[in-house]
């Protein structure tokens, strides 16, 4: 599919013309319109990518990589072209660097497993931070568990950023690996990663970073920032849920051992051994999700055609009204509140409970998330038992923010 | 004061029949948990935690008389709630009655499709909870088998 061209959102950011594109924006919950504040956890799915999914099953539905016919090669050619669109889109080298797995989670766990079978050791250590997502804390875990090796946490401070001279103090000579987030879900904070990636390497440290939260926003650049794995997920960026990407230099891709055996991993098998296919089909094992990455492709066109920075500026543009509106109501208080932060706010009720809140919330139509967002260690480090999470999208709006407002209100006037 | 399981549920049921909008029905469920005396600050601990609720939801029983008697509570005041119908329709309630009490009034006081799924896995674990608590605490006479309703 051809990648629209860029059109005159990129200076006047239409969202009429934006929400128009999904579907799922226009229904009512208990009888009021929606307003959709998850997006942190799932993004909704605009026409192009739909339309592309039922393309693709309607005409096109075929097994990559091994047939002759027709129906395969075209399946193959639009699944090779969707890793080649993923690589462009971060500025990978090339497809070769990009691997497709189930999520973020899968390829956090993909190098956890791998690279922790080449390179970590009893005594190791790998280095985090406490605001990560339990999948880029556990698969760290499990690994230090398997190999002896110890997990080293790298804390933030009372707004929600990263304390770096503590996460530099942290780094030295039994460091094996930093796996560190881009953009918290919780607190919106964004890292300096660059910096961060920067520093561990003058250290002969690998990094990884969890970019779920970062993709869907802001442009990012693989070689720029010189992470050597980057890990995504599509659903959060408008794209199917079940795929997500691994991004890895090549060569660690030709290094790390596979981590699933089967399927298109394999080169040839004989009961005396088996040779393995070249990276990145080396670490896909089995059938891929090929309607999941050809749709990634529409969700990635489709971000083109409005262009990174629009959405940054209405994004931000929704996080300064948000925070504005929020801050003025009594009792209110966020959690998070760094300098550099993505579209997402975290809040608190004088001392009502957050699901309390988001029940009342849903009851009038606004979809925010509650608890403790798969990040516990951030919330035991705040000593909280949760909060309310509003997480913004493009096609979000100031309107709907009013809406959150008033359903505050009402919640407070309720269990006041 | 009507006593058995089926009479309390039916006067609740009643109750929430005079509101007509949900949110006056969530005013007198909040109200309802704010009213009964529920679980002493000693019993808010790990051991009295009911596992599958997100909120902290704590709740303890103990035999009076042939009788059970529970104490709960909750961290969130719609899950509070909750537990207090239940508690005020099981409450001093001999074993055997709780062990098969059938708790369907639930579903028509009009709160329970308001409830999230997990609230109401939440919700179906404290039931859990309260039956394990009367069977236990019952004696030999009492079985966990299911026999429909019993009042």
């Amino acid at each position: 599919m051809a990648t629209p061209a860029p059109t005159a959102l990129e200076t006047t950011f239409d969202v009429e013309r934006i929400r128009a594109d999904f579907p799922a924006l226009h229904q009512e919950i208990h009888g009021h319109p929606l307003v959709y504040f998850d997006n942190a956890a799932t993004s909704q799915k605009p026409r192009p990518v739909i339309d592309r999914l039922r393309a693709y099953y309607e005409r096109e539905n075929s097994n990559v990589h091994r047939g002759v016919h027709t129906l395969s090669q075209q399946a193959t050619d639009a699944y090779e072209a969707a890793r080649a669109r993923v690589a462009r889109l971060i500025n990978a080298t090339g497809p070769q660097e990009i691997v497709f797995t189930r999520g973020t989670t899968e390829a956090v766990n993909l190098v956890a497993d791998a690279y922790g079978r080449l390179a970590v050791r009893p005594g190791d250590e790998i280095v985090v931070s406490a605001m990560e997502h339990h999948s880029n804390i556990v698969p760290w875990q499990l690994l230090c568990r398997r190999t002896g090796a110890r997990l080293r946490v790298a804390p933030v401070d009372d707004t929600g950023e990263l304390i770096y001279e503590e996460y530099l103090a942290l780094l030295g000579e039994r460091t094996k690996l930093v796996a560190l987030v881009h953009v918290s879900n919780t607190l919106g904070t964004v890292n300096p990663v660059r910096q961060a990636i920067r520093d561990a390497h003058a250290l002969g440290i690998p990094v990884l970073i969890d970019g779920a939260q970062a993709v869907p926003h802001m442009a990012v650049d693989v070689r720029a920032l010189g992470c050597d794995f980057y890990c995504f997920s599509s659903h959060k960026m408008f794209g199917p849920t079940g795929l997500g990407v691994l991004y890895a230099k090549t060569p660690w891709l030709d290094r790390l051992p596979p981590y699933q055996g089967g399927g298109d991993m394999i080169e040839t098998v004989s009961f005396d051994g088996t040779t393995f296919n070249e990276p990145p089909h080396k670490f896909e094992a089995g059938t891929p999700h090929i309607a999941g990455a050809i749709g990634l492709a529409a969700a990635i066109d489709y971000l083109a055609s409005i262009g990174y920075d629009a959405i940054a500026r209405h994004e931000h543009d929704l996080l300064a009204y948000a925070t504005e509106r929020l801050t003025e109501i009594d009792g209110v208080r966020i959690i998070g509140t760094a300098a550099h932060k993505a579209a997402v706010v975290s809040f608190l009720v004088g001392d009502i409970h957050p699901y309390d809140t988001g029940t009342i919330l849903d009851r009038l139509g606004i979809a925010v998330r509650t608890g403790h967002h798969c990040t516990q260690p951030l919330m035991q480090r705040f000593g909280i038992p949760g909060t309310v999470r509003a997480s913004f999208a493009l096609y979000n709006t100031r309107d709907e923010i009013d809406r959150l407002v008033e359903g505050i209100h009402r919640v407070k006037k309720l269990f006041g | 004061m009507k006593d058995t399981i089926a009479e309390r549920a039916e006067a609740i049921v009643e109750e929430f029949s005079l509101f007509d909008d949900w949110m006056g029905k969530y005013e007198h469920l909040i109200e309802q948990g704010r009213s009964l005396p529920l679980i002493e600050d000693a019993y808010r601990t790990d051991e009295y935690k009911v596992r599958g609720c997100q909120a902290q939801v704590w709740l303890r029983a103990e035999r009076d008389n042939g009788r059970i008697v529970f104490k709960a509570d909750s961290d969130a005041l719609i899950t509070k709630g909750l537990i207090a119908l239940l508690v005020r329709v099981l409450n001093g309630q001999p074993p055997e009655a709780i062990a098969h009490a059938d708790l369907s009034f639930l579903d028509r006081i009009g709160m329970k499709e308001h409830l999230s799924p997990t609230r109401k896995n939440g919700l179906d674990a404290m039931i859990r909870q309260m039956k394990l608590y009367a069977v236990a605490l019952g004696g030999e006479n009492v079985s966990a088998a299911p026999r429909g309703q019993k009042a």
